[in-house]
């Protein structure tokens, strides 16, 4: 799976599309991985836009419960945001909301984890 | 079973890990709830107030989802009983039996997914076992099964012991991922993850399919594992499958703690093609609010998740009757 990247200060939006069930997570997996080594305390911060996602099964849930643990080990910041309402309601029946730093938007997001990414956000 | 006798599910004990009893708070609020919803009604007869209750109450209010651990009976038709599991709910069943069959000449014949005391712990109580003339024959795939159940009836646990019960007891040992005729089933036995290993159950009786999956973990990062229980519940007509846990619980802090969710259960009878799932091995922490907000919420799921064939959901209680 691609994750379209964008950079704001010390944080990393990355964008995954479509679906993230049982035939593409390992897909994401991997491509979250090169990016998640990086999630720790003094590198960079890491926020999924989950706009384009249109669905989540499961084991993509668990992909990224194994990021947030990753990014917590080494003291970094992982959130997620910008989910459309139906994955947003998969995130909170499976109750990934009350595990996950979830966020309505991804400006949102960045004033959370980085006041540095925000304001180049702003500034883009 | 005759071609044109249907058959029927009957859940007699729901709860996982250990019985629960509704607390008189618990009472008071739900009659507090339904005398509200009846203000300004005139309910003077038992029929007038059983048809508002069934029809304008929340199941939550004028039910409860019970608090007996594991017991599931399969009523085939057959003489004899086929149950799974002999938890708290067993004895429930036992009585029952007596009271409407009489206390001895019966046979039952129990398929059993682990030995853990909360799916042993009514056989103590289970008043057939007392009576010569009944024949109980207890299948399972473990080793110590019947060590088990010898141990809970045995000082210092119980007054009675299992050498002085008067039924004929046999313990009967299967293998998993082999087909059996008993009872007028074909069963199947599965492995599943679970401290010390447990067992789900595939029970066949004409074209109709019933599976008992409860204690059971999915590692959900192996693929292989995740199809191999889709093949076993492929086509089922009714899936009984432990929910106890949030998806987020199963992934995080009960991570290996041998259980399962409701997301997981739907994403696995989607994958089979199963007509229904039972959510089951409900949480003791879950008050009746919980467990009926919890079927509510996997019904969505459904909705929202749902290809080319809807899965009917449904929430076991203690009492709960389903034909299929």
């Amino acid at each position: 799976m691609d994750l379209m990247q964008k950079r704001y200060a010390d944080t990393v939006v990355l964008s995954p599309v479509g679906r993230i069930d049982h035939s593409t997570s390992e897909g994401f997996k991997a491509a979250l991985a090169p990016y998640m080594a990086r999630c720790a305390v003094g590198l960079d911060r890491v926020l999924l836009d989950f706009v384009s996602v249109e669905y989540i099964s499961s084991v993509g849930l668990r992909v990224l419960m194994l990021a947030s643990k990753q990014a917590k080990t080494q003291g970094g910041s992982l959130g997620v945001a910008a989910l459309q309402p139906a994955v947003k309601e998969i995130f909170d029946i499976s109750r990934f909301t009350m595990v996950l730093d979830v966020f309505p938007s991804v400006r949102e997001g960045l004033a959370r984890l980085s006041p540095p990414a925000l304001a180049a956000f702003d500034a883009a | 079973m005759p071609p044109d006798e249907r058959l029927t599910v009957k859940f007699w004990g729901t709860r996982g890990s250990i019985p629960v009893a509704m607390t008189s708070a618990e009472v008071r609020r739900k009659l507090i709830a339904a005398l509200l919803r009846a203000s300004g009604r005139t309910l003077d007869t038992p029929e007038k107030a059983a048809v508002f209750l069934e029809r304008e109450l929340d199941f939550a209010v004028s039910h409860t989802f019970g608090g007996n651990s594991s017991c599931v009976e399969i009523v085939t038709g057959r003489r004899d009983y086929v149950l799974c599991d002999l938890g708290s709910g067993a004895r429930v069943f036992g009585n029952d039996v007596l009271a409407t069959r009489g206390p001895s000449g019966n046979t039952f014949h129990a398929f059993m997914s682990h030995p853990h005391w909360d799916h042993i712990m009514g056989f103590p109580f289970f008043m057939p076992a007392y009576t010569s003339g009944n024949r109980i024959r207890i299948y399972g795939c473990h080793a110590d099964l019947e060590e088990a159940f010898r141990g809970q009836h045995g000082a210092p646990s119980f007054p009675v012991d299992f050498s002085r019960l008067p039924a004929a007891i046999e313990f009967v040992r299967l293998e998993p991922e082999r087909d059996y005729e008993i009872a007028g089933l074909r069963v199947r036995p599965k492995l599943q993850h679970h401290g010390g290993d447990s067992y789900g159950y595939r029970f066949q009786v004409n074209d109709k399919v019933v599976v008992y999956s409860t204690d059971a973990e999915h590692k959900l990062d192996d693929l292989a594992e995740i199809r191999s229980f889709a093949d076993f519940f492929r086509d089922a007509d009714l899936v009984i499958f432990d929910s106890q846990y949030s998806l987020a619980e199963t992934t995080s802090i009960k991570e290996d703690w041998g259980h399962s969710s409701n997301v997981v259960g739907l994403e696995l009878c989607q994958m089979a093609r199963a007509k229904r799932l039972c959510l089951y091995h409900h949480e003791p922490v879950s008050d009746d609010e919980r467990i009926a907000a919890l079927l509510a919420e996997t019904r969505r799921l459904e909705e929202i998740t749902r290809g080319d064939r809807r899965v009917e959901i449904l929430a076991a209680f203690d009492g709960m009757e389903i034909v299929l």
